[in-house]
Protein backbone atom coordinates (compact mmCIF):
# COMPACT_ATOMS: atom_id res chain seq x y z
CA UNK A 1 0.00 0.00 0.00
CA UNK A 2 1.27 3.26 -1.33
CA UNK A 3 2.26 6.49 1.63
CA UNK A 4 -0.64 8.57 -0.19
CA UNK A 5 -3.30 5.44 0.23
CA UNK A 6 -2.15 5.43 4.04
CA UNK A 7 -2.64 8.97 4.29
CA UNK A 8 -6.07 8.85 2.83
CA UNK A 9 -7.30 5.97 5.08
CA UNK A 10 -5.66 7.97 7.80
CA UNK A 11 -7.42 11.08 7.11
CA UNK A 12 -10.66 9.21 6.60
CA UNK A 13 -10.40 7.40 10.03
CA UNK A 14 -10.12 4.39 8.27
CA UNK A 15 -7.39 2.70 9.70
CA UNK A 16 -5.75 3.92 13.18
CA UNK A 17 -2.00 4.62 13.00
CA UNK A 18 -1.80 1.97 15.73
CA UNK A 19 -3.88 -0.50 13.52
CA UNK A 20 -1.44 0.26 10.70
CA UNK A 21 1.13 -0.90 12.77
CA UNK A 22 -0.19 -3.59 14.00
CA UNK A 23 -0.80 -4.49 10.42
CA UNK A 24 2.68 -4.37 9.51
CA UNK A 25 3.65 -6.19 12.69
CA UNK A 26 1.08 -8.57 11.87
CA UNK A 27 2.62 -9.11 8.16
CA UNK A 28 6.15 -9.17 9.65
CA UNK A 29 5.66 -11.64 11.78
CA UNK A 30 3.60 -14.25 8.72
CA UNK A 31 6.66 -14.08 6.71
CA UNK A 32 9.71 -14.09 8.86
CA UNK A 33 10.14 -16.96 8.87
CA UNK A 34 10.10 -17.76 5.40
CA UNK A 35 11.96 -14.56 4.17
CA UNK A 36 13.70 -13.82 7.23
CA UNK A 37 14.16 -9.89 6.12
CA UNK A 38 13.86 -8.57 9.61
CA UNK A 39 17.00 -8.99 12.35
CA UNK A 40 15.61 -7.21 14.83
CA UNK A 41 11.52 -6.44 15.27
CA UNK A 42 10.75 -2.88 16.75
CA UNK A 43 7.47 -4.46 18.64
CA UNK A 44 7.91 -2.57 21.43
CA UNK A 45 9.28 0.86 20.31
CA UNK A 46 6.68 0.96 17.10
CA UNK A 47 3.70 0.64 19.72
CA UNK A 48 4.70 3.26 21.63
CA UNK A 49 5.64 5.42 18.85
CA UNK A 50 2.27 4.85 17.34
CA UNK A 51 0.62 5.83 20.55
CA UNK A 52 2.64 8.69 20.63
CA UNK A 53 1.82 9.75 17.43
CA UNK A 54 -2.12 9.23 17.49
CA UNK A 55 -2.33 11.38 20.59
CA UNK A 56 -0.63 14.64 18.49
CA UNK A 57 -2.25 14.01 15.38
CA UNK A 58 -5.42 14.61 18.13
CA UNK A 59 -4.01 17.73 19.04
CA UNK A 60 -2.55 19.33 16.21
CA UNK A 61 -2.81 19.54 12.56
CA UNK A 62 0.59 19.22 11.86
CA UNK A 63 1.58 16.24 9.85
CA UNK A 64 5.19 15.07 8.89
CA UNK A 65 5.58 13.89 5.90
CA UNK A 66 5.67 10.10 6.26
CA UNK A 67 3.25 9.93 9.34
CA UNK A 68 2.60 6.58 10.50
CA UNK A 69 3.94 5.23 7.45
CA UNK A 70 6.04 1.47 8.63
CA UNK A 71 9.59 1.80 7.72
CA UNK A 72 12.66 -0.50 7.73
CA UNK A 73 15.87 0.38 8.53
CA UNK A 74 19.01 -1.57 7.42
CA UNK A 75 20.80 -2.75 10.16
CA UNK A 76 23.98 -0.50 9.80
CA UNK A 77 22.11 2.91 9.96
CA UNK A 78 22.39 3.51 13.65
CA UNK A 79 19.40 3.39 15.53
CA UNK A 80 19.43 4.48 19.07
CA UNK A 81 18.52 1.76 22.15
CA UNK A 82 17.97 -0.73 18.71
CA UNK A 83 21.17 -3.19 18.18
CA UNK A 84 22.47 -2.13 14.83
CA UNK A 85 24.83 -4.99 13.86
CA UNK A 86 25.91 -5.09 10.78
CA UNK A 87 24.57 -8.59 10.33
CA UNK A 88 28.10 -9.29 11.65
CA UNK A 89 28.91 -11.25 14.97
CA UNK A 90 31.41 -8.75 16.09
CA UNK A 91 28.77 -6.11 16.68
CA UNK A 92 25.94 -8.40 17.70
CA UNK A 93 25.58 -6.70 20.93
CA UNK A 94 25.88 -3.24 20.04
CA UNK A 95 23.20 -1.08 20.48
CA UNK A 96 24.08 2.35 19.67
CA UNK A 97 24.04 5.47 21.68
CA UNK A 98 22.64 7.93 18.97
CA UNK A 99 20.55 7.59 15.82
CA UNK A 100 22.04 8.10 12.19
CA UNK A 101 20.68 11.56 10.83
CA UNK A 102 18.70 9.85 8.37
CA UNK A 103 17.02 7.97 11.30
CA UNK A 104 16.27 11.02 12.68
CA UNK A 105 14.60 12.68 10.39
CA UNK A 106 12.76 9.54 9.40
CA UNK A 107 11.15 10.08 13.38
CA UNK A 108 10.92 13.17 12.77
CA UNK A 109 8.47 13.52 9.86
CA UNK A 110 6.64 10.92 12.15
CA UNK A 111 7.47 7.32 10.33
CA UNK A 112 7.18 4.36 12.25
CA UNK A 113 10.44 2.15 12.37
CA UNK A 114 9.25 -1.73 12.55
CA UNK A 115 12.42 -3.23 12.71
CA UNK A 116 16.49 -3.25 11.00
CA UNK A 117 16.98 -5.38 7.91
CA UNK A 118 18.76 -8.07 7.44
CA UNK A 119 22.18 -7.07 4.84
CA UNK A 120 25.13 -8.81 3.88
CA UNK A 121 27.63 -8.04 6.60
CA UNK A 122 29.22 -4.86 6.19
CA UNK A 123 27.21 -4.15 3.02
CA UNK A 124 30.01 -6.82 1.62
CA UNK A 125 28.08 -8.92 -0.92
CA UNK A 126 25.37 -9.06 -3.90
CA UNK A 127 22.74 -11.93 -2.35
CA UNK A 128 22.47 -11.62 1.33
CA UNK A 129 24.07 -14.80 1.83
CA UNK A 130 26.73 -13.29 4.00
CA UNK A 131 24.31 -11.94 6.78
CA UNK A 132 26.04 -13.99 9.77
CA UNK A 133 22.79 -14.60 11.18
CA UNK A 134 20.53 -15.90 8.99
CA UNK A 135 19.99 -15.52 4.62
CA UNK A 136 17.12 -13.70 3.22
CA UNK A 137 15.16 -15.33 0.74
CA UNK A 138 13.45 -14.06 -2.30
CA UNK A 139 9.70 -13.47 -1.82
CA UNK A 140 9.43 -14.53 -5.33
CA UNK A 141 10.98 -17.78 -5.15
CA UNK A 142 12.42 -18.69 -2.05
CA UNK A 143 15.13 -20.73 -3.69
CA UNK A 144 16.51 -17.85 -5.11
CA UNK A 145 18.55 -14.57 -3.65
CA UNK A 146 16.55 -11.34 -2.71
CA UNK A 147 20.09 -9.65 -3.85
CA UNK A 148 22.26 -7.29 -1.91
CA UNK A 149 23.64 -5.96 0.23
CA UNK A 150 20.09 -4.22 1.01
CA UNK A 151 18.17 -8.14 0.77
CA UNK A 152 16.55 -7.23 3.99
CA UNK A 153 15.52 -3.98 3.25
CA UNK A 154 13.80 -5.18 -0.55
CA UNK A 155 12.23 -8.43 0.52
CA UNK A 156 10.30 -6.45 3.46
CA UNK A 157 9.21 -3.97 1.19
CA UNK A 158 8.41 -6.66 -1.47
CA UNK A 159 6.36 -8.91 1.28
CA UNK A 160 4.22 -5.64 2.35
CA UNK A 161 5.48 -6.00 5.40
CA UNK A 162 6.67 -2.33 5.31
CA UNK A 163 5.90 0.33 3.43
CA UNK A 164 9.34 1.39 2.65
CA UNK A 165 12.93 0.77 4.24
CA UNK A 166 16.26 2.30 3.73
CA UNK A 167 18.80 0.80 2.30
CA UNK A 168 22.75 1.61 1.87
CA UNK A 169 24.25 1.10 -1.81
CA UNK A 170 27.96 1.46 -2.40
CA UNK A 171 27.95 -0.70 -5.60
CA UNK A 172 24.62 -1.57 -6.12
CA UNK A 173 22.96 -2.69 -2.89
CA UNK A 174 20.13 -0.82 -2.89
CA UNK A 175 19.39 -0.73 -6.83
CA UNK A 176 20.45 -4.65 -7.28
CA UNK A 177 17.89 -6.41 -4.92
CA UNK A 178 15.06 -3.77 -5.79
CA UNK A 179 15.42 -5.50 -9.09
CA UNK A 180 15.65 -8.86 -8.06
CA UNK A 181 12.22 -8.81 -5.75
CA UNK A 182 10.38 -6.35 -7.71
CA UNK A 183 10.28 -3.28 -6.24
CA UNK A 184 11.89 0.71 -7.00
CA UNK A 185 15.33 1.02 -5.22
CA UNK A 186 16.67 4.36 -5.37
CA UNK A 187 20.72 5.62 -4.94
CA UNK A 188 20.82 9.31 -4.86
CA UNK A 189 24.04 11.30 -6.13
CA UNK A 190 26.98 11.04 -3.48
CA UNK A 191 26.63 14.04 -1.28
CA UNK A 192 22.70 14.51 -1.33
CA UNK A 193 21.83 11.98 1.85
CA UNK A 194 23.81 12.41 5.04
CA UNK A 195 26.14 9.51 5.97
CA UNK A 196 26.74 10.46 9.39
CA UNK A 197 25.66 7.35 11.51
CA UNK A 198 25.69 4.61 8.85
CA UNK A 199 28.78 2.19 9.22
CA UNK A 200 31.19 2.90 7.28
CA UNK A 201 31.91 0.76 3.82
CA UNK A 202 33.73 2.42 1.37
CA UNK A 203 33.14 6.19 2.79
CA UNK A 204 33.51 7.58 -1.29
CA UNK A 205 31.07 5.48 -2.61
CA UNK A 206 28.51 4.72 0.45
CA UNK A 207 25.14 6.28 0.15
CA UNK A 208 21.77 5.94 1.91
CA UNK A 209 18.38 5.81 -0.31
CA UNK A 210 14.80 4.23 -0.41
CA UNK A 211 13.75 1.18 -1.50
CA UNK A 212 9.45 1.26 -1.80
CA UNK A 213 7.07 -0.36 -3.98
CA UNK A 214 6.22 2.81 -6.31
CA UNK A 215 8.10 6.08 -7.89
CA UNK A 216 5.79 8.35 -5.01
CA UNK A 217 6.96 6.59 -2.49
CA UNK A 218 10.75 6.67 -3.32
CA UNK A 219 10.50 10.78 -3.69
CA UNK A 220 8.51 10.88 -0.23
CA UNK A 221 11.14 8.76 1.54
CA UNK A 222 14.19 11.06 -0.69
CA UNK A 223 12.31 14.46 0.27
CA UNK A 224 12.54 13.50 3.68
CA UNK A 225 16.31 12.23 4.06
CA UNK A 226 17.95 14.50 1.60
CA UNK A 227 19.85 17.62 2.47
CA UNK A 228 22.98 18.86 4.35
CA UNK A 229 23.99 17.69 7.61
CA UNK A 230 27.01 19.45 9.47
CA UNK A 231 28.36 15.94 10.62
CA UNK A 232 28.86 14.64 7.64
CA UNK A 233 30.97 17.24 5.45
CA UNK A 234 30.45 15.20 2.24
CA UNK A 235 26.69 16.04 2.51
CA UNK A 236 26.45 19.11 -0.15
CA UNK A 237 25.48 22.43 0.64
CA UNK A 238 22.55 22.58 -2.24
CA UNK A 239 18.68 23.39 -1.96
CA UNK A 240 16.63 20.28 -1.98
CA UNK A 241 14.20 20.55 -4.54
CA UNK A 242 10.36 19.28 -4.05
CA UNK A 243 10.33 15.35 -5.73
CA UNK A 244 6.89 15.32 -5.64
CA UNK A 245 6.37 18.36 -8.13
CA UNK A 246 8.42 16.36 -10.30
CA UNK A 247 6.70 13.46 -11.01
CA UNK A 248 4.33 15.46 -13.93
CA UNK A 249 4.68 12.04 -16.18
CA UNK A 250 5.58 13.81 -19.00
CA UNK A 251 9.25 12.65 -21.11
CA UNK A 252 8.53 14.41 -24.14
CA UNK A 253 11.52 15.81 -25.85
CA UNK A 254 13.54 13.88 -22.92
CA UNK A 255 16.67 12.65 -24.15
CA UNK A 256 17.62 8.87 -23.27
CA UNK A 257 21.12 7.03 -23.89
CA UNK A 258 21.15 3.59 -24.03
CA UNK A 259 24.93 2.38 -23.93
CA UNK A 260 25.61 -0.60 -26.05
CA UNK A 261 27.82 -1.75 -23.09
CA UNK A 262 24.86 -2.70 -21.03
CA UNK A 263 23.26 -4.40 -23.31
CA UNK A 264 26.15 -7.10 -24.31
CA UNK A 265 27.00 -10.22 -24.12
CA UNK A 266 27.29 -10.23 -19.95
CA UNK A 267 23.56 -9.53 -20.35
CA UNK A 268 20.77 -12.39 -19.60
CA UNK A 269 18.91 -12.57 -23.29
CA UNK A 270 15.58 -12.18 -21.59
CA UNK A 271 16.31 -9.38 -19.29
CA UNK A 272 17.92 -7.75 -22.22
CA UNK A 273 14.32 -8.64 -24.11
CA UNK A 274 12.41 -6.52 -20.93
CA UNK A 275 15.09 -3.49 -20.96
CA UNK A 276 14.59 -3.23 -25.19
CA UNK A 277 10.70 -3.35 -24.16
CA UNK A 278 10.91 -0.77 -21.54
CA UNK A 279 13.03 1.21 -23.90
CA UNK A 280 10.25 1.06 -26.99
CA UNK A 281 8.16 2.76 -24.04
CA UNK A 282 9.87 5.26 -23.17
CA UNK A 283 10.19 6.11 -26.81
CA UNK A 284 6.49 5.90 -26.97
CA UNK A 285 6.09 8.47 -24.03
CA UNK A 286 8.00 10.94 -26.19
CA UNK A 287 11.29 10.04 -25.52
CA UNK A 288 14.25 10.87 -28.11
CA UNK A 289 16.13 7.29 -27.69
CA UNK A 290 19.79 7.09 -28.84
CA UNK A 291 22.26 4.11 -28.38
CA UNK A 292 25.67 5.85 -26.42
CA UNK A 293 29.03 4.23 -25.58
CA UNK A 294 30.78 3.98 -22.31
CA UNK A 295 34.29 2.78 -23.31
CA UNK A 296 35.75 2.48 -19.98
CA UNK A 297 32.70 0.16 -18.55
CA UNK A 298 34.66 -2.79 -18.64
CA UNK A 299 37.17 -1.05 -16.54
CA UNK A 300 34.46 -0.72 -13.43
CA UNK A 301 34.37 -3.71 -11.65
CA UNK A 302 38.16 -4.20 -11.97
CA UNK A 303 38.24 -0.46 -10.27
CA UNK A 304 36.00 -1.02 -7.53
CA UNK A 305 37.20 -4.27 -6.09
CA UNK A 306 40.11 -2.56 -5.55
CA UNK A 307 39.44 0.87 -4.31
CA UNK A 308 36.14 -0.19 -2.04
CA UNK A 309 38.06 -3.29 -0.33
CA UNK A 310 41.04 -0.51 -0.11
CA UNK A 311 38.67 1.66 1.84
CA UNK A 312 37.21 -0.74 3.76
CA UNK A 313 40.37 -1.87 4.93
CA UNK A 314 40.97 1.21 6.89
CA UNK A 315 36.96 1.79 7.65
CA UNK A 316 36.77 -0.97 9.24
CA UNK A 317 40.48 -1.10 11.50
CA UNK A 318 37.85 0.16 13.82
CA UNK A 319 36.67 -2.63 14.74
CA UNK A 320 39.00 -3.83 17.39
CA UNK A 321 37.09 -5.38 20.41
CA UNK A 322 38.35 -2.41 22.54
CA UNK A 323 34.96 0.33 22.60
CA UNK A 324 32.29 -2.07 21.81
CA UNK A 325 31.54 -5.18 20.01
CA UNK A 326 32.36 -9.05 21.51
CA UNK A 327 35.92 -8.82 22.78
CA UNK A 328 37.88 -12.26 22.18
CA UNK A 329 41.22 -12.77 23.56
CA UNK A 330 44.08 -12.23 26.66
CA UNK A 331 46.38 -9.52 25.54
CA UNK A 332 46.66 -6.76 24.03
CA UNK A 333 47.52 -8.09 19.86
CA UNK A 334 45.34 -10.82 21.02
CA UNK A 335 42.29 -9.58 21.05
CA UNK A 336 42.69 -7.38 18.28
CA UNK A 337 43.50 -10.84 15.78
CA UNK A 338 40.90 -12.86 17.74
CA UNK A 339 37.92 -10.31 18.17
CA UNK A 340 38.41 -9.58 14.51
CA UNK A 341 39.27 -13.00 13.28
CA UNK A 342 36.51 -14.89 14.89
CA UNK A 343 33.83 -11.74 14.22
CA UNK A 344 34.34 -10.96 10.88
CA UNK A 345 32.42 -13.71 8.13
CA UNK A 346 34.65 -14.67 5.15
CA UNK A 347 33.45 -12.01 3.18
CA UNK A 348 34.75 -9.59 5.09
CA UNK A 349 37.88 -10.99 5.61
CA UNK A 350 38.88 -11.04 1.89
CA UNK A 351 38.06 -7.63 1.15
CA UNK A 352 40.25 -6.53 4.13
CA UNK A 353 42.98 -8.89 2.81
CA UNK A 354 42.26 -7.19 -0.89
CA UNK A 355 42.31 -4.27 0.34
CA UNK A 356 45.00 -3.98 2.86
CA UNK A 357 47.09 -5.84 0.01
CA UNK A 358 46.21 -2.87 -2.48
CA UNK A 359 47.68 -0.54 0.15
CA UNK A 360 50.59 -1.83 1.44
CA UNK A 361 53.76 -0.60 0.72
CA UNK A 362 55.12 -1.55 -2.79
CA UNK A 363 51.75 -2.12 -4.33
CA UNK A 364 50.16 1.04 -3.42
CA UNK A 365 50.59 2.77 -6.94
CA UNK A 366 49.88 -0.39 -9.02
CA UNK A 367 46.42 -0.93 -8.12
CA UNK A 368 45.34 1.89 -5.61
CA UNK A 369 46.14 4.87 -7.31
CA UNK A 370 45.91 3.19 -10.67
CA UNK A 371 42.31 2.19 -9.70
CA UNK A 372 42.03 6.02 -8.81
CA UNK A 373 42.71 6.89 -11.99
CA UNK A 374 40.41 4.63 -14.01
CA UNK A 375 37.73 5.96 -11.91
CA UNK A 376 38.66 9.23 -13.33
CA UNK A 377 38.34 8.01 -16.45
CA UNK A 378 34.87 5.95 -16.11
CA UNK A 379 33.53 9.34 -14.90
CA UNK A 380 34.62 11.17 -17.89
CA UNK A 381 32.66 8.38 -20.19
CA UNK A 382 29.22 9.26 -18.08
CA UNK A 383 30.36 13.01 -18.31
CA UNK A 384 30.31 12.80 -22.46
CA UNK A 385 27.28 11.08 -22.85
CA UNK A 386 25.55 13.82 -20.13
CA UNK A 387 26.91 16.72 -21.93
CA UNK A 388 23.90 16.47 -24.61
CA UNK A 389 21.87 13.58 -23.23
CA UNK A 390 19.29 13.79 -19.84
CA UNK A 391 19.33 10.33 -19.18
CA UNK A 392 21.22 6.80 -19.33
CA UNK A 393 19.14 3.60 -19.63
CA UNK A 394 19.79 -0.27 -18.85
CA UNK A 395 19.52 -3.02 -17.22
CA UNK A 396 20.49 -2.72 -13.01
CA UNK A 397 21.72 -6.32 -12.96
CA UNK A 398 22.58 -8.77 -15.85
CA UNK A 399 20.50 -11.55 -14.45
CA UNK A 400 17.44 -12.23 -12.80
CA UNK A 401 17.55 -13.71 -8.89
CA UNK A 402 19.79 -16.54 -8.92
CA UNK A 403 19.72 -19.85 -6.58
CA UNK A 404 20.73 -19.86 -3.25
CA UNK A 405 24.10 -21.25 -3.42
CA UNK A 406 25.00 -21.06 -7.24
CA UNK A 407 27.86 -18.10 -6.66
CA UNK A 408 28.50 -18.22 -3.18
CA UNK A 409 31.65 -20.44 -3.64
CA UNK A 410 33.17 -17.89 -6.31
CA UNK A 411 33.80 -14.23 -5.48
CA UNK A 412 34.98 -13.34 -8.70
CA UNK A 413 31.85 -14.46 -10.75
CA UNK A 414 29.84 -12.53 -7.69
CA UNK A 415 31.65 -9.61 -8.39
CA UNK A 416 31.55 -9.07 -12.03
CA UNK A 417 27.18 -9.02 -11.67
CA UNK A 418 27.61 -5.65 -10.41
CA UNK A 419 28.53 -4.35 -13.84
CA UNK A 420 25.68 -2.41 -14.19
CA UNK A 421 25.58 -0.69 -10.94
CA UNK A 422 28.88 -0.72 -9.88
CA UNK A 423 30.12 2.76 -12.84
CA UNK A 424 27.28 4.36 -10.70
CA UNK A 425 29.02 4.63 -7.35
CA UNK A 426 32.45 5.21 -9.19
CA UNK A 427 30.47 8.66 -11.23
CA UNK A 428 28.80 9.60 -7.86
CA UNK A 429 25.60 9.39 -9.76
CA UNK A 430 21.79 9.15 -8.98
CA UNK A 431 20.19 5.97 -10.21
CA UNK A 432 17.18 4.14 -9.33
CA UNK A 433 15.60 0.77 -10.26
CA UNK A 434 12.42 0.30 -11.57
CA UNK A 435 10.14 -3.18 -12.00
CA UNK A 436 9.94 -3.66 -15.62
CA UNK A 437 8.40 -6.92 -15.64
CA UNK A 438 9.18 -10.37 -15.65
CA UNK A 439 11.75 -12.59 -17.63
CA UNK A 440 11.09 -16.37 -16.98
CA UNK A 441 8.61 -15.76 -14.09
CA UNK A 442 11.46 -13.04 -11.87
CA UNK A 443 11.33 -9.27 -11.55
CA UNK A 444 13.33 -7.48 -13.79
CA UNK A 445 14.76 -3.83 -13.11
CA UNK A 446 15.31 -0.95 -15.60
CA UNK A 447 18.22 1.39 -14.08
CA UNK A 448 17.38 5.26 -15.49
CA UNK A 449 20.95 6.57 -13.80
CA UNK A 450 20.95 11.09 -14.16
CA UNK A 451 23.01 13.54 -13.86
CA UNK A 452 24.83 14.77 -10.74
CA UNK A 453 21.81 16.25 -8.28
CA UNK A 454 19.13 15.54 -11.00
CA UNK A 455 16.94 13.30 -9.21
CA UNK A 456 13.97 14.93 -10.06
CA UNK A 457 14.71 14.15 -13.98
CA UNK A 458 15.44 10.75 -12.84
CA UNK A 459 12.48 10.15 -10.47
CA UNK A 460 10.41 11.37 -13.26
CA UNK A 461 11.47 9.15 -15.81
CA UNK A 462 10.99 6.39 -13.39
CA UNK A 463 7.57 7.78 -12.69
CA UNK A 464 6.57 7.98 -16.13
CA UNK A 465 7.41 4.75 -17.16
CA UNK A 466 5.80 3.14 -14.17
CA UNK A 467 2.81 4.52 -15.34
CA UNK A 468 2.85 3.01 -18.39
CA UNK A 469 4.41 -0.58 -17.31
CA UNK A 470 2.52 -1.19 -13.84
CA UNK A 471 3.91 -2.14 -10.92
CA UNK A 472 4.58 -5.56 -9.78
CA UNK A 473 2.02 -7.59 -7.35
CA UNK A 474 2.91 -8.48 -4.02
CA UNK A 475 4.47 -12.17 -4.47
CA UNK A 476 2.60 -15.28 -3.07
CA UNK A 477 5.61 -16.60 -1.35
CA UNK A 478 7.35 -19.47 -2.06
CA UNK A 479 7.37 -18.91 -5.98
CA UNK A 480 3.72 -18.57 -6.92
CA UNK A 481 4.20 -15.89 -10.07
CA UNK A 482 2.01 -13.11 -9.89
CA UNK B 1 51.64 -9.88 -10.40
CA UNK B 2 50.51 -12.34 -7.88
CA UNK B 3 50.17 -13.31 -4.37
CA UNK B 4 51.90 -16.14 -2.50
CA UNK B 5 51.29 -18.00 0.79
CA UNK B 6 53.89 -16.04 2.45
CA UNK B 7 52.67 -12.63 1.43
CA UNK B 8 49.20 -13.33 2.33
CA UNK B 9 50.46 -14.50 5.71
CA UNK B 10 52.29 -10.76 6.12
CA UNK B 11 49.08 -9.08 4.66
CA UNK B 12 47.06 -10.99 7.58
CA UNK B 13 49.25 -9.76 10.03
CA UNK B 14 49.05 -5.82 9.19
CA UNK B 15 45.45 -6.39 9.00
CA UNK B 16 45.71 -7.77 12.64
CA UNK B 17 43.71 -11.23 11.09
CA UNK B 18 44.60 -14.29 12.55
CA UNK B 19 43.94 -16.85 9.32
CA UNK B 20 43.57 -20.52 10.04
CA UNK B 21 45.73 -22.68 7.45
CA UNK B 22 42.31 -23.34 5.25
CA UNK B 23 41.91 -19.46 5.48
CA UNK B 24 45.01 -19.05 3.87
CA UNK B 25 45.30 -21.75 1.30
CA UNK B 26 41.30 -19.96 0.03
CA UNK B 27 42.11 -16.66 0.25
CA UNK B 28 46.07 -17.17 -1.98
CA UNK B 29 43.79 -19.05 -4.41
CA UNK B 30 40.94 -16.41 -4.19
CA UNK B 31 43.24 -12.97 -3.84
CA UNK B 32 45.50 -14.26 -6.47
CA UNK B 33 41.96 -14.67 -9.17
CA UNK B 34 40.39 -11.10 -8.73
CA UNK B 35 43.88 -9.59 -8.75
CA UNK B 36 44.84 -11.01 -11.80
CA UNK B 37 41.36 -9.41 -12.60
CA UNK B 38 42.61 -6.44 -11.78
CA UNK B 39 45.70 -6.35 -13.99
CA UNK B 40 42.80 -5.29 -17.09
CA UNK B 41 43.23 -2.17 -15.91
CA UNK B 42 46.88 -2.12 -17.09
CA UNK B 43 45.08 -1.80 -20.69
CA UNK B 44 44.54 1.77 -19.65
CA UNK B 45 46.90 4.30 -20.94
CA UNK B 46 46.75 6.79 -17.70
CA UNK B 47 49.53 8.53 -17.95
CA UNK B 48 47.87 12.20 -18.11
CA UNK B 49 45.40 11.03 -15.73
CA UNK B 50 44.41 12.53 -12.20
CA UNK B 51 43.22 10.60 -9.87
CA UNK B 52 40.11 10.50 -8.35
CA UNK B 53 39.73 10.23 -4.58
CA UNK B 54 36.41 11.52 -3.88
CA UNK B 55 33.88 12.74 -6.85
CA UNK B 56 31.96 16.30 -5.76
CA UNK B 57 35.19 18.95 -5.25
CA UNK B 58 34.60 20.07 -1.69
CA UNK B 59 37.77 21.02 -0.09
CA UNK B 60 38.30 22.35 3.56
CA UNK B 61 34.87 22.01 5.14
CA UNK B 62 35.51 24.63 7.37
CA UNK B 63 32.89 25.05 10.77
CA UNK B 64 33.05 28.03 13.81
CA UNK B 65 35.17 26.75 16.08
CA UNK B 66 32.68 26.89 19.06
CA UNK B 67 32.23 24.57 21.70
CA UNK B 68 28.93 22.36 21.92
CA UNK B 69 28.59 19.27 23.91
CA UNK B 70 29.49 15.90 23.38
CA UNK B 71 28.50 12.35 24.38
CA UNK B 72 27.69 11.47 27.33
CA UNK B 73 30.34 9.27 28.93
CA UNK B 74 28.41 6.85 30.56
CA UNK B 75 26.33 6.28 27.43
CA UNK B 76 29.21 6.00 25.14
CA UNK B 77 30.73 3.06 28.01
CA UNK B 78 27.66 1.02 27.79
CA UNK B 79 29.26 -0.53 24.76
CA UNK B 80 32.47 -1.13 26.35
CA UNK B 81 33.60 -4.66 26.54
CA UNK B 82 35.44 -4.08 29.95
CA UNK B 83 35.69 -0.69 31.41
CA UNK B 84 36.86 0.95 34.96
CA UNK B 85 36.77 4.13 36.54
CA UNK B 86 34.67 6.13 33.50
CA UNK B 87 37.32 4.63 31.06
CA UNK B 88 37.56 1.82 28.37
CA UNK B 89 39.63 -1.30 30.17
CA UNK B 90 42.81 -2.94 27.84
CA UNK B 91 45.08 -5.32 29.12
CA UNK B 92 48.70 -3.96 29.91
CA UNK B 93 50.21 -2.91 26.63
CA UNK B 94 54.24 -3.11 28.73
CA UNK B 95 55.13 -6.39 29.01
CA UNK B 96 57.68 -6.42 32.57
Amino acid sequence: MSIREIHRQLAKKERTVSEIVEDSLTRIKEVQPEIGSFLAINEEGARKKAKELEQKLNTSSERGLLAAIPAGVKDNLCTEGITTTCASQLLSNYQPIYNATVVEKLLSSDAIIMGKTNMDEFAMGSSNENSSFHPVKNPWDITRVPGGSSGGSAAAVATGAVTFALGSDTGGSIRQPAAFCGVVGLKPTYGRVSRFGLVAFASSLDQVGPVTQTVEDAAYVLQTIAGHDESDSTSVAKEVPDYLSALTGEIKGLKVAVPREMLGDGIDPAVREQIEKAVKQLEELGAHISEVSLPNLEYAVATYYILAPAEASSNLARFDGIRYGVRQGKNLLDIYEQSRSNGFGPEVKRRIMLGTYALSSGYYDAYYVKAQKARTLIKQDFDHIFANHDVIVGPTAPTTAYRIGEKISDPLTMYLDDLCTIPINLAGLPAISVPAGLANGLPVGLQIIGKAFAEETVLRVAHAYEQSAGTLAIPALGGVKA
Amino acid sequence: MSINRAQVEHVAKLARLSLSEEEKTQFTSQLNDILQFAEKLNELDTDNVEPTSHIYPIVNVMREDTVKPSLDRKKVLLNAPDQKDGSFRVPAVFEE
